[in-house]
């Protein structure tokens, strides 16, 4: 029989996906010649919502455009608001704000070596990493209150002081995972079936990464020499010294290296902030009207590059809000990397982006659902719906249901 | 101090005649530039390709009460972002892609049209991003006009 293309679906709900969002892949035997990815599921309309509230209320909303780097977003929010309104945050709120964004950083690297692990069937890496990242998920609870969404930011500083007796307590969770960090780096360049599961896997060469626009862990695994931290200082990283950890692999391989390089550089930031911290005030008072005015603010979440951009109008409320996550600076990368690829590499390629598609998908939802019931879809309806909109991507099952059909009648 | 910035400022207003209250330097690494949208093309490349402005941090999309705004932000490796604004009619708010330049440009672009209903030409067919694909044509919900869609009970209650 001659070889012809299939077309594959992945998503909107797949078991694999953690989140909704569509890819359609083309294949030619085992290979993949195309993707396409559709998003949008996740679009909640938090811009617009913005708009109606005022900015500590944005604050918080902003804060749940993502349930891993809520803190990434928060603060790249607020740091466009204090520019505007011309806030001088004290030193000793910044470094507690660079505190929180390094730990946040720790448990993020942590949840995707899990996740890395468990889509290559290694199991027991999600098991020890997951365990592993409980110690800083405890250390979040007890500097903010909660495990995540910490609510520790606020215009003008941060709302929590990080007390001595809580010191020693961090100091120890982070020698702890710095042993447990060590362990994964000799996991990762000792352990056989893990360098070759990933070794050449999802390709994307430096030149590509910056045509494509990639950020974060992935371009820096393709040599790419960018994070803002350094480039573009924000919080108290000016302050601080650490290494921008690159690798020229240029595959997942490399993407997993990165980041556990990333997490021995931010044990000793985290350690550098404790030795560091300022005495003093953790916040000024905000107005509550911000002046007319526009900020743009950079921040190098987990993920890669945040950039928000927020524009005033006097009031209380800002006039627009606009969120660029780092996942959909990736997609187009994702794409690039799964051509040409094997249909049982997408699973960890995805992944290896460490894809946040709550956070790339904000803006709009019908403000109001169709409530009445008739307007429901019952099972059959809903079943057909779902034929029809896949025969609409190019996917038709019924051929196949008619010789299936032919094949259990002739039995 | 700023040095840099304004260096850039300065080369901006020369070569592109801009006035000089147009372009400014908001702090350190933050240039603003208000440009006319005829030359963007002209303004855009020559930022990018002469002034080392390689990165690409998004495209935002304003309502400016008659016309429609896109503001691109670019970034210099060594963090000096400009931020280059233009404005074009709300009646015929046509801008052009640079999705070509930077690929990534193209999710950006997409949320210009379904959100602001901006046209963008030279953007290549896709699936829209990021609302579904039965949303009601002319519903722009970034546009500040826009408070949502009745509900078909709504609807009927009001008639």
């Amino acid at each position: 029989m001659p070889e012809r293309e299939f077309k594959i679906p992945i998503g909107p709900q797949h078991p694999a996906l953690k989140e909704p969002e569509s890819f359609l892949l083309t294949l030619r035997g085992e290979k993949i010649t195309e993707m396409t990815v559709r998003l949008g599921y996740n679009h909640r309309g938090i811009e617009k919502a913005c708009e109606a509230r005022t900015y500590i209320q944005d604050m918080y909303l902003v804060e749940r455009v993502c349930g891993i780097c809520s803190h990434s977003h928060s603060t790249c929010f607020i740091q466009a608001v204090e520019e505007i309104a011309g806030l001088q945050v004290p030193k000793r709120g910044l470094y507690i704000r660079t505190l929180i964004a390094e730990l946040e950083r720790i448990h993020s690297h942590l949840l995707w070596l899990g996740v890395a692990g468990h889509e290559i069937g290694f199991d027991t890496l999600l098991m020890y990493t997951w365990r592993d990242r409980e110690i800083v998920m405890d250390i979040l609870a007890l500097v903010t209150g909660n495990r995540v969404n910490y609510g520790m930011n606020t215009i003008g500083g941060v709302r929590r002081d990080v007390t001595t007796d809580q010191i020693p307590k961090i100091l120890e969770a982070i020698d702890k995972l710095e042993e447990r960090t060590k362990y994964y780096i000799q996991v990762g360049t000792e352990e056989i079936t893990l360098r070759e599961r990933l070794s050449g896997v999802g390709k994307l060469s430096k030149e590509d990464a910056i045509r494509l626009g990639a950020v974060g862990p992935t371009a820096r695994a393709s040599g790419v020499n960018r994070d803002v931290r350094r480039d573009d200082p924000y919080g108290a990283y000016g302050e601080l010294t650490f290494d921008v950890i690159i690798d020229n692999h240029s595959d997942v391989y490399g993407r997993t290296l990165v980041r556990l390089g990333e997490l021995m550089q931010s044990y000793k930031l985290v350690r550098q902030i404790i030795r560091q911290l300022p005495e003093g005030p953790i916040s000024v008072k905000a107005p509550r009207r911000i002046p007319a005015g526009q900020a743009v603010s950079r921040y190098e979440a987990p993920r890669g590059e945040d950039v928000h951009f927020v524009k005033s109008n006097g009031s209380d409320k800002p006039e627009r809000v606009k969120v660029r996550a780092p996942t959909l600076a990736n997609v187009q990368v994702v794409a690039h990397m799964l051509k040409d690829g094997y249909l049982a590499d997408t699973p960890i390629v995805i992944a290896a982006i460490d894809p946040c598609f709550s956070c790339t998908d904000r803006a709009i939802s019908r403000t109001d659902i169709e409530s009445g019931r008739t307007d429901r879809m019952d099972w059959p309806e809903l079943r057909t719906y779902g034929i029809n909109w896949y025969r609409k991507q190019g996917i038709d099952f019924s051929e196949l249901n008619k010789k299936m059909r032919v094949l259990r009648e002739s039995n | 101090m700023l040095v840099e910035e304004e260096k850039i400022r300065q080369q901006l207003i020369e070569r592109f005649g801009l006035p000089a209250e147009k372009v400014n330097v908001q702090r350190e690494r933050r240039i603003w530039a208000d440009i006319p949208a005829a030359n963007f093309m002209e303004i855009f490349d020559y930022a990018v390709d002469k002034l080392g402005f390689v990165i690409l941090g998004t495209i935002t999309g304003l309502d400016e009460g008659s016309t429609l705004g896109a503001i691109y932000h670019l970034a210099r490796e060594s963090g000096i972002m400009l931020n280059l604004h233009i404005s074009v009619p709300k009646e015929k708010p046509v801008i052009k892609t640079i999705s070509a330049r930077f690929p990534a440009a193209d999710a950006y672009e997409r949320e210009l049209v379904d959100l602001l209903g901006m046209q963008v030409e030279g953007l290549p067919a896709g699936n829209r991003y990021p609302l579904p694909d039965d949303w009601p044509a002319g519903q722009y919900p970034l546009r500040k006009d826009w408070t949502g869609i009745a509900s078909k009970k709504k609807e009927a209650e009001n008639a």
